[in-house]
Formats: C-alpha cells, sequence, structure tokens
C-alpha cells in the first residue's frame, strides 16, 4: 500500500478515536484530551503531505507543526485552568452538572 | 518501511482508544502520553525529527504533567461513572458519530488518486529551521509568543480565582 494513505488512514483513525471520546465521556479533562488527540491528527496529516506530497519549501511541515504544538499548548492551558475553575465553583468536573449557562 | 509505519499507527491507536475508554483517569492521561509519544515515533519516522523532539518535550514532558496536575487538583471519590443508562447511551451514540466521520475520512483516502512519487525525505537542518523561523516566518513567530503569553496569563488568571474578600486571605 502507498505510505501517504497508511499515513492519513493512521491520522484518520486517530482523529475518529478523540472525537468518540470527547463526545463520549462525561469528564472535562477527558473531553479535552480528546481534542488534543484530533489536533495530533491533523499533525499527522501535516507531516504526511510534506513527506510524500509535491515537492515544495524543505522546512515548511516542521514550521506548520511547531506553529501548531505551540497553539495546542496555549490551548490546553487555557482548557486546564477552566477546568480548575469549574471545579471550583461547582465541586465537580462532570460536563452534565456545568448547566449555569443554560438559558 | 511500512511496517514500521503499521506497528506505529497500531500502538498509537491502541493506546488512544484504551485511554479513551479507561475508568480510571490516572490510567488514561499516563495512557495517553504514550499515545503521543507513538506519534513522535511517527514523525521520527517520516524524518522530522525537530518536530519529534518538540512532540516530545511539549507533550510527553509538560501537557501531560500538567493534565496530570489537573486530575490530581480536581480528584473526587465519585469517579467518572459510565455505567448509568445515559451514559451507555451517550457513549453509544458517540462511537456511531466516530465511525461515520472514520467511514467518510477512510472512504474519502481509499479513493482518491495519491500517486507518491518515491522521493527521500526533505533533508531540513535545525539552523535552517532557526532561517526560517527568524526569516519569512518571524512575524508568526511574534504573533505565537504574544499569543502563548497572552494564554498563559489568562489561564494563570482564570486558576487563581477570585479571592479578595474572602476572610482567610486578610489576617
Amino acid at each position: 500500500m502507498n505510505p501517504l494513505e497508511l499515513c492519513l488512514l493512521f491520522s484518520g483513525l486517530l482523529f475518529a478515536v478523540g472525537l468518540a471520546g470527547a463526545l463520549a465521556r462525561s469528564n472535562a479533562i477527558l473531553v479535552l484530551l480528546g481534542i488534543e488527540l484530533m489536533l495530533n491528527s491533523a499533525n499527522l496529516n501535516f507531516i504526511a503531505f510534506w513527506r510524500y506530497g509535491p515537492a515544495n519549501a524543505p522546512a515548511t511541515g516542521v514550521i506548520f507543526v511547531i506553529f501548531s504544538i505551540a497553539v495546542t499548548a496555549a490551548e490546553t492551558a487555557v482548557g486546564l485552568a477552566l477546568v480548575i475553575a469549574i471545579h471550583r465553583h461547582q465541586r465537580g468536573i462532570r460536563l452534565q452538572e456545568s448547566t449555569r449557562l443554560k438559558g | 518501511m511500512n511496517a514500521i509505519l503499521i506497528l506505529t499507527a497500531l500502538g498509537t491507536i491502541g493506546t488512544a482508544i484504551a485511554a479513551m475508554a479507561g475508568r480510571n483517569l490516572l490510567h488514561s492521561v499516563l495512557l495517553l502520553a504514550l499515545t503521543w509519544t507513538g506519534v513522535a515515533v511517527f514523525y521520527l519516522w517520516a524524518g522530522a525529527e525537530f518536530a519529534a523532539f518538540a512532540q516530545v518535550l511539549v507533550y510527553v514532558g509538560a501537557i501531560s504533567m500538567v493534565v496530570l496536575f489537573a486530575v490530581l487538583l480536581t480528584r473526587r471519590s465519585r469517579d467518572d461513572a459510565g455505567s448509568s443508562p445515559a451514559a451507555q447511551g451517550r457513549a453509544l451514540s458517540a462511537i456511531i458519530a466516530a465511525a461515520a466521520v472514520a467511514g467518510v475520512l477512510l472512504g474519502a483516502i481509499l479513493c482518491s488518486p495519491l500517486a507518491t512519487l518515491p522521493r527521500p525525505a526533505p533533508a531540513v537542518s535545525v539552523r535552517q529551521l532557526g532561517e526560517e523561523l527568524m526569516g519569512s516566518y518571524a512575524p508568526a513567530l511574534l504573533v505565537v509568543g504574544v499569543l502563548l503569553t497572552v494564554a498563559l496569563i489568562g489561564a494563570v488568571v482564570l486558576a487563581a480565582g477570585d479571592r479578595t474578600g474572602q476572610p482567610e486571605d486578610n489576617p
């Protein structure tokens, strides 16, 4: 099989696992980790197309991945701070109980 | 060559599934550290060494530790119970939705003509990366620096909370 296809199948399956986790779990931290998995699969796609796609500038894919990792780190920090704030306000991080903003 | 990729992919996806399906939150976080290591192994396999090192440093080193701290800080005796009927129904519908997405993605990948040329991995040195980052990508680098600063200050403000007016803070 084509190695590019294998890489894309890998990242597609990883995306599906992350999506299932983010939708199924009710713990806010696990939902955040599922989103992290989906972002990681996007990074896999960057590297796969950098390696096997049409020739371009040699450093493009790696630089994309570095920026993506930086943005993901910022997102995780804010997400975990929100989790801690929610935990302080309602003594728990189950998403079903976080209905304070419901209209 | 392909065998290493398939082994890495199977290990990574297996640990990800185990992490997402597990009951114990601590085990999930540690399994996800393994998943991120698997992604780093994939980067090494593809020839992007710097991305692999950044993945190990940021994900396996920093993010998993921060997530572990958050898990331990927000721990309760009543865990994320997955046995109630509502949770089971939600899990079932989530798996159906994810399987549908995976089917669409895999069908699109397998049906599209992806002709890859057998060419060597693009050799990119750290010096070259640094010159690119400081050269043509310098505005993006500045924006990412500002974003990280703002996000981390915001995270500190969110996590520190509103402590004014609490009597134990003013002894």
